[in-house]
This record gives C-alpha cells, sequence and structure tokens, in this order.
C-alpha cells in the first residue's frame, strides 16, 4: 500500500522529469509534441534558437478559416546571408504542417504573409533556416471564438 | 472555373527595388481533416506547390500542407534588377498545373 508521501513523491518525480500528464487526457489530433517532431524533421534537427523571428496573428478571431499571419525573419538578405527557408507549424491542428516557404538573397527582405487554419485556440511555430545553418524560432498565439473551427 | 489565378505586381520599379507580389488561387485546398454526415472522410486534395520564376530563375517556393486555408494568397518580396516577366505557377497534387505571367519594367533613369 503506498502513502500518500509516497504518491506525492512520486508524482513529484514525473513532474521534475518533464513528464506531463498529457497521456492521460491525450486527445484525438496533434499534440504539441507531434509539431515539435514535423518542425526537427523539416530542419534536420538543427539546434533552435529563439529570436529573429516575428510572426503576426491576430489575437482573436472568429474566422478560423481564414487566419491572416504575417511572418518576417530579421536578415540582411545579401549572398553571404540569407534566410534559406521558413516553415510555420500549428500545435493543435489535427496534422502539424502548415507551409514551408523557401527563400534566396533575390527576395530581398524576408517577410511573407498567407492565410491558416486553426482548428482551435493554439500557437503558430515559425522556424527560419538560415544560410549559415542556424534555425531560429518564433511564435504567436491567436485565440479562435464562436466555435466554428476550420474542419467545417 | 474562370480565371482561378489572381496576381498583383507593380508595373514599373527603380532598379534593385524591393517589391512586393502578390498571388491567390480559387482552390477549395482540402485538408482532408473533414468528415462528411455518413463518417467518411473528405479525401486530401490540395493546390500544394507554388513557384514564381523571374526571367526563368526560381525566386520563391512555397509547400502548402493541410494548414493552409482554402483559395491560398500568399505575398512575398523580390528584389527586381532588370524588366523581365514574372511566372506564377501552382500545382496541385496530381501534377496539373496552372500559371499566370505579369511583366515589370525599369523605371526610366
Amino acid at each position: 500500500m503506498l502513502s500518500r508521501r509516497d504518491l506525492l513523491l512520486l508524482f513529484g518525480a514525473m513532474a521534475a522529469n518533464g513528464m506531463p500528464f498529457s497521456w492521460l487526457f491525450r486527445e484525438a489530433g496533434a499534440a504539441p509534441r507531434d509539431a515539435k517532431e514535423h518542425l526537427a524533421k523539416l530542419t534536420g534537427g538543427a539546434e533552435q534558437q529563439k529570436g529573429g523571428v516575428t510572426i503576426i496573428l491576430p489575437a482573436a478571431t472568429d474566422q478560423a478559416r481564414h487566419v491572416p499571419v504575417r511572418i518576417s525573419v530579421a536578415s540582411p538578405m545579401t549572398e553571404n546571408d540569407y534566410v534559406k527557408a521558413i516553415h510555420v507549424v500549428a500545435e493543435r491542428n489535427p496534422t502539424p504542417a502548415i507551409a514551408s516557404f523557401h527563400l534566396g538573397p533575390a527576395n530581398g527582405k524576408a517577410e511573407i504573409s498567407t492565410r491558416i487554419r486553426l482548428i482551435k485556440t493554439q500557437i503558430v511555430i515559425a522556424a527560419a533556416e538560415m544560410s549559415d545553418g542556424s534555425v531560429r524560432i518564433g511564435k504567436a498565439r491567436c485565440k479562435i471564438t464562436g466555435g466554428a473551427g476550420a474542419c467545417g | 472555373m474562370r480565371n482561378p489565378i489572381h496576381v498583383k505586381v507593380p508595373r514599373t520599379a527603380a532598379k534593385n527595388e524591393v517589391v512586393r507580389l502578390m498571388t491567390k488561387l480559387n482552390h477549395p485546398m482540402e485538408s482532408g481533416w473533414r468528415q462528411r454526415l455518413d463518417g467518411q472522410t473528405v479525401p486530401k486534395a490540395l493546390a500544394g506547390r507554388f513557384v514564381c520564376l523571374f526571367n526563368g530563375r526560381e525566386v520563391f517556393r512555397a509547400d502548402l500542407d493541410s494548414g493552409t486555408a482554402s483559395d491560398p494568397y500568399l505575398s512575398f518580396h523580390v528584389r527586381v534588377a532588370e524588366s523581365g516577366e514574372f511566372r506564377f505557377v501552382w500545382t496541385d497534387e496530381d501534377g496539373n498545373s496552372i500559371e499566370k505571367i505579369a511583366r515589370i519594367e525599369m523605371k526610366e533613369g
């Protein structure tokens, strides 16, 4: 029989190990972990640094099927220093992949905009692959109101 | 479908100016997430590949997946050093492609 103290220790140890309880309430569809795995696959597992990527989403919207997004990366976009690709993933869509954009020095400015689907309130992650091989990420959250997700 | 591609390209630009280009395709972009009332999943059907070429050279490419909205819209930038034509090519998963051409001229002086 486990005592209360043992249980507390056990849960404490699990939390300390970074093992969340998500396996208890795993929903159908993607979890943030799937988005991270997908992003790692796209970027070839390179180390990710924060900063340098700005992602602009509306703070809240009831038009979940067409959410405007603008992503810009701080880069001079010269022959020696440019953005190779921008990958965009969503943490809680049924499948995490949104899009990948391939750029080069010919673009002059690393800024793209498009429209995406978000089925519920969630975080969108943009990862920029730079020409020197480093990967920079930026995140933004969008609240979906009105109950009509993009699945319809 | 009538006029499925829309593009917006400035008519003129100064040398080495960075111009903003916009394009939109009329396409349902079925995500493969939807279910019909009988429980059948609507099959995925995307126009997943967009390429922009300037005088035959690729300047921008996008691979769009299920998270992209229907009637996909894209805006991006290109530095232009000469007059020429932009080709906007959208391709779906079956390999059918559709394209539109827009010219840009260098400003005098």
